[in-house]
């Protein structure tokens, strides 16, 4: 008699837990959405993400120059640091047969990529260091190097996500991903 | 190892020397030429060692392999690329099992390795959630968890055989970027249960804090399927290169996606469309096109002993061993053949053979001292054959560069040496 009773507790105890959540602990700590601003630094390719402000490419070249280009290179084209890669040129070299030089014109089908990427991780020895202007100036600059965009065209959460990059259509699902 | 010199029990499986299994599932067999081609004279006779005379060292709070074992480190490029960015990769062909020792996992970063404090180490969740939560690794901690043994392997890996001529490198330089753990830790399914997932959801952006805050949208049936949320590896806390302290281990998909120093899951509607999910690991065609969101690692396998550098000195018995392992299910067989796939035998595989972790095979081989190109074919339980380099190349060609998973070869020469070639 004195057994039977736990016995008949464990076995009530897995029947009413049929998802984990029932014996999981809930120890995860509300947050107000506002508390999360600073962290939440990804942008969609809608726009949904990207703050106030704006630059232009006149004005990104002067950032570029100073804070991207050692391992850049100049304009873009030919990186002095191997794993930088090209950013600018390699128009064309998608073809058949070609060897692909994939850069942010030639392959990158979004321009909000170019936003999100160099807040959350360029410059490579001082991240997160650049004003929301700043990273829109030389998103510009990227832009306008490649021929995107013009010199003076204002880059900022509105007009950012309407560029239209050239190989936006270059992607297509892999076929075999589990459903 | 087994030697016999009995000729009636060679077992010839396949062409040029590959033997039967049965050598390894019933422990018997052998090999006739072997006496042959050893040139075991007698010993020497037996003396009593120095270290058998004298007590040993003491104890130590953290054990290290043998000092006489300092060769088997992970290797990595030299400057000019800055520290900690870029690849090390795993010493394969000094390895046996199908686990990687913790300290041997190879490791992909984008701006070097984090040293974050635990304490102050805070995992949110939020976007299309009902209530928005953080979690303290403290927090975490008391969590029911779960252990799985699980492979990670880079999507990048074994890009070389990519290049049009065979390039002079060994197994570590070319499929190093592969390693397997035992993880443990909390189901991410639990905690997006707790912040209530909203209708509309069908994403999750990953995102680590390391200085690139390296970034993948990782789609919601994952996070509720097998999502693992690592504290531990091999039985202890997640090394500072493989995650520390929490890891993001999605069994099976490309390694890439498997975000360490995880920080932060915002659900979605749509992907975020990273620099790594749209400019890296998208997988250019042979025309213009590329294919972008490739999850799983499909079924793949290597011979890691022989290879090159691990000569072989006299014609004989030899084991040749390697991993096959598959992301979307188990490893059923694995094929090998010793004369450039015209004949293949199977391989025995060592258990436990566990779904999207590696398996260690195994196929006995009479060496004739003759040339030999060695291959391994693995096929897994949803039927999926590992292609030949025509196959992998008439899909998809090479401009890909990820997610290579053809058959390799291994070309053995009349001196033993052993070369990567193509076959």
């Amino acid at each position: 008699m004195f057994t039977l009773k736990p016995i008949a507790v464990c076995i009530s105890m897995l029947t009413i837990a049929p998802a984990a959540q029932a014996q999981a602990p809930q120890l995860g700590q509300p947050i107000a959405p506002a508390d999360i601003t600073p962290w939440d630094i990804s942008i969609g390719p809608d726009g949904a993400g990207l703050p106030p402000g704006r630059g232009t490419a006149i004005e990104g070249e002067a950032i570029y120059v100073a804070k991207c280009q050692a391992c850049h290179g100049e304009k873009g084209e030919r990186p002095k640091v191997a794993l930088a890669g090209a950013l600018v040129g390699g128009i064309g070299t998608l073809a058949p047969d070609k060897t692909p030089i994939k850069t942010v014109g030639s392959f990158w089908p979004y321009a909000t990529t170019l936003f999100d990427y160099v807040r959350r991780a360029m410059p490579f020895q001082d991240t997160k260091s650049l004003t929301a202007d700043e990273v829109y100036a030389v998103s510009a600059y990227i832009l306008h190097l490649n021929g995107i965009i013009g010199p003076n065209d204002v880059i900022d959460a509105h007009s950012l996500p309407e560029v239209r990059m050239p190989n936006r259509d270059g992607f297509i699902p892999f076929p075999r991903n589990p459903k | 190892m087994i030697r016999k010199t009995h000729p009636e029990l060679v077992d010839p499986a396949a062409g040029n020397g590959i033997l039967s299994r049965r050598v390894f599932l019933e422990g018997t067999l052998v090999v006739g030429a072997t006496a042959a081609g050893l040139s075991c004279g007698s010993a020497e006779p037996l003396a009593v060692q120095p270290w058998m005379k004298v007590p040993g060292t003491g104890f130590a709070g953290y054990g290290q392999p043998s000092p006489f074992e300092s060769k088997v480190v992970k290797v990595f490029p030299p400057p000019p690329n800055p520290p900690g960015v870029g690849s090390s990769r795993t010493p394969l062909h000094m390895l046996e099992g199908m686990i990687t020792p913790s300290g041997l996992h190879f490791e992909r970063s984008h701006s070097g390795v984090p040293e974050i404090d635990p304490d102050q180490h805070r995992l949110v969740i939020h976007g299309l959630v009902k209530r928005p939560l953080v979690f303290t690794l403290e927090a975490l901690s008391r969590y029911p968890m779960q252990s799985r043994i699980a492979f990670i392997e880079c999507g990048g890996n074994s890009l070389a055989l990519n290049a049009p001529q065979a390039q002079p490198l060994n197994v570590a330089a070319i499929h190093g970027l592969l390693g397997c753990s035992e993880w443990t830790g909390v189901r991410l399914s639990t905690l997006l249960d707790e912040a209530g997932i909203e209708p509309e959801a069908r994403w999750v952006i990953a995102e680590g804090a390391d200085a690139a805050a390296m970034s993948r949208s990782i789609p919601l049936t994952k996070a509720m399927d097998d999502a693992l949320l690592c504290l531990y590896q091999n039985g202890e806390r997640v090394r500072p290169s493989n995650g520390y302290p929490l890891r993001l281990l999605l069994p099976g998909f490309e390694g890439n996606m498997n975000v360490k120093w995880l920080r932060r899951l915002k659900l979605t509607a749509g992907p975020a469309m990273t620099k790594d999910e749209t400019s890296k690991y998208t997988i250019l065609l042979k025309d213009e096109k590329a294919w972008q969101f490739v999850f799983p690692i499909e079924v793949k396998s290597v011979i890691t002993r022989p290879s090159p550098g691990l000569a072989l000195r006299d014609p004989g018995f030899y084991e040749i061993s390697g991993l096959a392992w598959s992301g979307n299910g188990s490893i059923r067989q694995v094929d090998v053949s010793a004369d450039g796939g015209r004949s293949w035998a199977p391989a025995a595989l060592q258990g436990p053979i566990l779904p999207k972790a590696p398996v260690r095979f195994r196929t006995a081989w009479q060496w004739n001292g003759g040339p030999a190109v060695l291959q391994s074919r693995a096929t897994d339980d949803t039927g999926m054959v590992q292609p030949t380099r025509a196959q992998f190349a008439a899909e998809r060609g090479f401009r890909g560069v990820y997610h290579y998973n053809a058959i390799a070869s291994w070309r053995i020469d009349e001196m033993g040496e052993v070369s990567n070639v193509y076959a």
